[in-house]
């Protein structure tokens, strides 16, 4: 091997070791995380938002072919949100615009992240896994209303 | 028989033409499908003008003709031609026929069956969207048949070796059987969700299948599956890049190392494409992440070697200076139109390498999961690099074993040169819409670009229209190589006899690299890391997933049973 080949081979594998540091950053000091294997929550079948704190909210979310139940959800400016999603028929995908939440719903299994809606605005989910014959017309909002509701 | 050539049977030459030619006219309608998607995505038709029905079922035949059929009969065709060629071994005939019929037949099925629409379920088939048994069983026996071609390599190498002890086995060979060890080990666990999963359910014979397993197996299958494509593409790199450029290659050892790179960290990265499921623990997904780094790897080293490949190469061919040489590549050189294939494939994958680190940095795939962008990216590495390289390889391979000049080299010259540049605005579109939130798989001139819909998303209309714009000038680029491919099948054939021969390029540095010249520790370590990836994460799965799903139709909310 000679020199630039080893140079370059270094640095090539410093380059990944820093972009996967950044990943680690992120995890353990800015706490973001990608859905993991949820236990010890019963399956669902209905769609429940119900309040377990002064800023926070559970909600239960139905994916079907070819709507999301709720299709509006609204609440106030500063609301942490323990959000559940299942499908009930076939494979879904859910992301809310400009926030930090992407996950597949996938019939026989929940999944789950916490979100914290800081500013107001309606924020699109668009049904993003193919559905069937619809899967273009299923979507929500999140209506985040400044002072509460 | 000179030192370069090797004489190929009649038979055999029949049969490599065959494996191009079929394919070419699949991969036409798939091209054409694409096409269609551009102005369905825009709301510019709302159904197919030709074909009939809507997007998704352009979108499967789009996806399942391009990105699996084609790709995987001109890995076959590469490896029973170069082969054959770099080991000076005839091929067996009677084998690779069989291959190749399964092939043909298998694919033949899966196209009417997406064709006639029984099989809208995407190139993915996630269950529980089902499709007609037909498809899954045509799907089978193209994997089969590659199975069986590529088995018929294995005698002609261990001849080779016993014959040849001591010598470095050709680059290419290596390359090819790295192709097709990672493609074996890849596809045997979608073998498993086809045949105990999905045909049996497809059938009737077992009611509900339990999804997530099933896409995990996929996708086990899945991500390897891009290095299926990519590998050929980087057998040509390596191989016969640096000669059409007019040099050597930069380091032997370095296309080793790539190659045993890659079969050690092909595998154990799937669920890196299920970073947003449930039921799979984060930390297996990171897990999975590290070693997508680790693969990331040899695409690195690959940039290095290539680049100071064409340098010296460019400076052999008088070029001075830091950059002077890069212009002192063939770039437009119509006798060496098969560089302009690779030397543009190569650019558009400095854009998709770093696509897909970022897509695989774990945290980060949650802005783009399932995006707009996803194409946009994939359509920069299978739809870039690979897909001209194949075409690039195609054309050559034609000319050679149907013994005819190329003809319309200008056009052949020029397509892959307005294929990127269609391909870049198109990709651009894609990237930039998905940041803003716009959905793959989705046809979003029904809803989101439609102006009377509730859904309408006026500011995704400029990219949407980009799509359009680079779907159109990748097509025109399409249709001057199809044009040349097609008229060069049909000229007539030079009259002396024709031997086959590729530009081998020999290596510059030369190092004994002794530790790479077998595969088997490196497939060793292969299968103890896909072991360790993959028991927690089927294990995860298989515990926390509750029911099955019987199947449904894409166009009810009703199963079908």
């Amino acid at each position: 091997m000679d020199k630039s080949e080893k140079l370059a081979l270094i640095l090539s594998g410093a380059l990944l070791v820093v972009f996967f540091g950044a990943i680690m950053y992120a995890a353990m000091a800015k706490d973001i995380d990608v859905p993991t294997c949820i236990t010890g929550m019963d399956p669902f079948t209905t769609d429940t938002l119900f309040q377990t704190g002064p800023d926070s909210y559970e909600l239960q979310m139905v994916a079907r072919m070819w709507a999301f139940q709720p299709s509006t959800v609204r609440l106030p400016v500063g609301s942490t949100v323990d959000l559940y999603v299942t499908s009930q028929d076939i494979i879904h995908g859910f992301k809310i615009e400009q926030h930090n939440v992407n996950l597949m719903a996938v019939p026989g299994a929940i999944n789950y992240i916490r979100v914290t809606f800081n500013k107001p605005g309606e924020f699109l989910y668009a049904c993003h896994e193919f559905c069937g014959a619809a899967h273009h017309t299923m979507a929500g909002r999140f209506i985040i209303e400044e002072g509460g509701l | 028989m000179s030192e370069e050539s090797f004489r190929f049977s009649k038979s055999n030459k029949t049969l490599i033409a065959v494996l191009l030619i079929i394919p070419m006219v699949l991969l036409f309608i798939g091209v054409y499908g694409g096409l269609m998607q551009t102005l369905f995505r825009a709301g510019i038709i709302q159904s197919d003008p030709f074909v009939g029905g809507d997007y998704y079922k352009g979108l499967t035949f789009h996806g399942v003709l391009n990105a699996i059929v084609f790709t995987t009969f001109f890995a076959v065709a590469f490896g029973n031609s170069l082969i054959p060629y770099s080991l000076k071994k005839a091929l067996n005939s009677k084998v690779a026929w069989t291959g190749g019929i399964l092939m043909l037949v298998g694919s033949v099925m899966a196209a009417i069956m997406t064709l006639i629409g029984e099989a809208t379920v995407l190139y993915t088939f996630y269950p529980p969207l089902k499709a007609h048994p037909l498809f899954y069983i045509g799907l089978t026996l193209l994997v089969v048949g590659s199975w069986v071609a590529s088995a018929n390599w294995v005698p002609m190498y261990l001849t080779w070796r016993k014959e040849n002890a001591g010598l470095k086995t050709p680059l290419a060979v290596v390359g090819m059987f790295t192709t097709f060890i990672v493609w074996f080990i890849a596809t045997l666990a979608v073998a498993v969700e086809i045949l105990f999963m999905l045909l049996p359910w497809s059938l009737g014979l077992i009611d509900e299948v339990n999804v997530m397993l099933a896409r995990t197996l996929f996708w086990f299958f899945g991500h390897p599956l891009v290095y299926f494509w990519l590998l050929p593409a980087y057998v040509m790199y390596y191989v016969f890049l640096p000669k059409m450029a007019g040099g050597k290659l930069y380091s032997d050892m370095a296309g080793r190392l790539v190659f045993m790179m890659f079969i050690v960290f092909s595998i154990p990265v799937g669920t890196h494409h299920q970073y947003m499921d449930p039921a799979i623990s984060s930390q297996w997904k990171l897990l999975h992440g590290i070693f997508t780094f680790a693969v990331a790897l040899p695409s690195l080293i690959t940039a290095f070697t290539l680049a100071a490949s064409l340098e010296h190469a460019g400076k052999k061919n008088g070029g001075k200076g830091l950059f002077g040489w890069i212009w002192k590549l063939p770039f437009f050189d119509k006798e060496k139109w098969f560089f302009a294939y690779l030397i543009t494939g190569l650019l558009i994958f400095i854009f998709g390498g770093i696509g897909g680190i970022i897509n695989a940095s774990y945290q980060l795939n949650t802005i783009v999961h399932n995006t707009a962008w996803v194409p946009g990216h994939f359509h920069l590495t299978v739809a870039g690099p690979v897909t001209l390289a194949f075409l690039g390889g195609s054309l050559y391979l034609i000319g050679q074993v149907m013994n005819k000049e190329v003809r319309l080299k200008a056009w052949a010259l020029f397509s892959p040169y307005i294929y990127t540049i269609g391909l870049l605005i198109m990709s651009y579109g894609l990237k930039i819409g998905g940041l803003m939130g716009m959905p793959r798989r989705t046809n979003t001139g029904a809803s989101y670009a439609n102006p009377d819909s509730i859904l309408f998303q006026a500011d995704w209309m400029v990219y949407i229209n980009m799509t359009v714009v680079g779907g159109v000038i990748m097509f025109v680029g399409i249709v001057m190589y199809i044009t040349s491919f097609f008229t060069t099948v049909f000229s007539k054939s030079r009259e002396e006899e024709g031997v086959i021969t590729f530009p081998i390029s020999e290596p510059l540095h030369d190092e004994p690299a002794t530790w790479l010249r077998n595969f088997k520790p490196y497939i060793v370590i292969a299968i103890i890391l896909i072991v360790l990836s993959y028991t927690p994460v089927i294990y995860d799965v298989i515990q926390s997933t509750y029911g099955g799903s019987p199947p449904y139709s894409p166009d009810s909310p009703v199963p079908l049973r």
